[in-house]
């Protein structure tokens, strides 16, 4: 016994060199946690999406392409979340590149602007439902001022999800693209201007290409918010027509039709959809510059 | 410099400015219209109601039972930051402070709840949840909220950890603390802001985390959004007004919230960590 251990360190010390001790049993409710409560239940989605009542091991998913009401889901979500994300991503750089400075009262303005955050999506139903419909203040505004001869529909269609969409989003959006600008140092675009570079090229050849990275990433973040719109588009939006994005045809199958088969299916195309967009983003940001935003000599 | 700094601000600035004014004009007419309707008695086709009443507020009150609802979502949301404080920490504190094998694996599984829609994992999780008879009641709700809660957590603590000087550490083990010691007497202390910043945040989530809770909750489980919900896609069977009352309440209760964690978060805080220097 004492020859095997002079001549190999016992287990129990390998693999401490290595990093593994009892330090790390610390880990283990988090991934116990994880595993039964996201993993299991996630692959139990995917083996009973596999077990349709008909049409064999691939049934449910034969069903949802074949469905026309169930594959122009897939068209519908993205047709409303990639522009919505796109928006509040270049609504947020101009205004975030304005304000990055120091200015009298930028906290009450960021504050003001966690506000949307936290109203959550069924309260901006509720209310864009009241501000946007047809006798809302908006329209009267409208028809007061003489721009429209009708009220303008903008509720129980597609610009009502839309809306909501950008409510919450963009102010999320800002913020964090504020966080990222304010992670450059200015001294690398005074050191532009000081070259000769103007306002605009400064911008462009300086603080976007460190900025991008960032912008990937905050695209990423609001898209999956927008991905997974749900109440709003039941109740601001047109839930059987326009607005039928994936996740009411997710919700309608399990709990309406009782096909929990079919339901995982779309749960699963669902997330598939939604990695296939991040990695196509996060893919593209490879290709950038990525490291220290802080100028040189730091 | 000082043609630059002039008070006439370039069409740009005008333009950026009053995109913000307008979005936040917008902001204040979505939220504004649902306060002014709920204290309204009857409102159709004019700029304002055309008397002024609270009694939707006692009748949302008694209509919608909203004590217990309110005292659902209070017990839901305390057990939640509690549950994912206590587990989240001590995994946040190890990867934070560790490196090993499988560490770069095991960063991606707490993320992955993080990154994917709520009702993509909700509806098997509800499944799997009925299946052993958690949904339906509060331990089903509490449970599917901790799912995305706890990564939460771990996620905003684990760079909070990073910034505590390990030679604190170093320095009461020296001084014969073991792990449990050193957690109680050193760590605890140092990271309180941390935890109450993490579990503001997780509170705020929870109260207003809908598909979860929706697809978990049973009649006498129901958090205030489901409730407010469910009375919404109701529409027509409840006067549109005590609807509004019952939204109003919940937007009170989120701004007290808000009130309460901008005293310890930095807003920029509260999508990213940012080092906001010298303010």
């Amino acid at each position: 016994m004492s020859a095997i251990v002079g001549a190999r360190p016992a287990l129990r010390h390998r693999l401490a060199e290595r990093g593994v001790d009892r330090q790390l049993l610390l880990l283990l409710p988090a991934a116990l946690f994880v595993v039964t409560l996201f993993i299991y239940p996630f692959l139990y989605g995917v083996g009973l999406s596999f077990q349709p009542t008909k049409g064999g091991t691939l049934g449910a998913y034969r069903e949802f392409f074949t469905d026309a009401y169930l594959r122009d889901t897939i068209l519908t979500t993205l047709r409303l979340s990639l522009p919505a994300a796109l928006l509040n991503v270049l609504a947020s750089v101009p205004i975030a590149y304005r304000m990055r400075g120091r200015f009298r009262g930028k906290r009450l303005l960021t504050t003001l602007l966690v506000v949307p955050i936290t109203l959550g999506t069924v309260l901006t139903a509720q209310g864009l439902l009241n501000f946007l419909g047809p006798t809302g203040w908006f329209n009267r505004s409208l028809l007061s001022a003489g721009l429209v001869d009708a009220p303008v529909r903008l509720t129980n269609n597609y610009w009502g999800v839309f809306f909501s969409l950008v409510i919450t989003g963009f102010p999320f959006a800002f913020l964090l693209v504020l966080s990222y600008l304010s992670g450059i140092d200015p001294s690398l675009e005074r050191a532009a201007a000081t070259l000769g570079a103007g306002r605009w090229q400064r911008f462009r050849r300086i603080t976007l290409p460190l900025l991008a990275p960032g912008l990937a990433t905050t695209f990423c973040l609001t898209f999956v918010l927008a991905f997974s719109v749900f109440p709003s588009a039941v109740l601001v939006g047109d839930p059987a027509g326009t607005t039928r994005v994936m996740s009411i045809a997710a919700y309608d199958a399990a709990y309406v039709r009782y096909d929990y088969p079919l339901a995982s299916a779309v749960a699963v195309l669902m997330g598939l959809v939604e990695l296939l967009v991040i990695a196509a983003v996060l893919g593209w940001r490879a290709l950038l510059y990525t490291g220290s935003t802080a100028g040189g000599k730091g | 410099m000082a043609a630059r700094r002039a008070i006439v601000a370039t069409p740009a600035a005008w333009l950026v400015w009053g995109v913000v004014v307008a979005f936040f004009v917008f902001l204040a007419g979505v939220i504004g219209s649902v306060v002014v309707s709920s204290f309204g008695t009857r409102w159709f086709d004019t700029w304002l109601p055309l008397g002024w009443t609270p009694d939707w507020y006692a009748q949302a009150w008694d209509e919608f039972t909203l004590l217990p609802v309110l005292i659902v979502t209070l017990e839901v949301s305390a057990l939640v930051v509690g549950i994912s404080v206590l587990i989240g920490v001590p995994a946040a504190y190890v990867l934070a402070r560790r490196s090993f094998p499988g560490r770069r694996l095991l960063y991606l599984l707490f993320l992955l709840p993080i990154l994917m829609p709520p009702i993509t994992y909700g509806i098997p999780l509800a499944t799997v949840l009925y299946k052993y008879g958690f949904a339906g009641n509060l331990s089903g709700v509490v449970l599917a909220n901790l799912v995305p809660s706890v990564p939460f957590v771990i996620l905003t603590m684990t760079p909070f950890i990073e910034q505590i000087d390990p030679a604190v550490e170093r320095a009461a083990r020296m001084c014969g603390a073991g792990t449990r010691q050193v957690f109680v007497r050193i760590l605890a202390p140092l990271l309180v802001p941390g935890i109450l910043a993490a579990s503001i945040l997780v509170l705020v989530r929870t109260v207003g985390m809908f598909e979860l809770t929706f697809l978990t909750a049973g009649p006498d489980s129901q958090t205030l959004v489901v409730a407010l919900y469910y009375s919404m896609s109701a529409a027509g069977i409840r006067a549109q007004q005590s609807i509004d009352a019952m939204a109003v309440i919940y937007t009170s209760m989120m701004l007290v919230l808000l009130v309460l964690a901008l005293r310890f978060v930095n807003p920029t805080q509260l999508v990213a960590r940012v080092r906001d220097d010298g303010d």
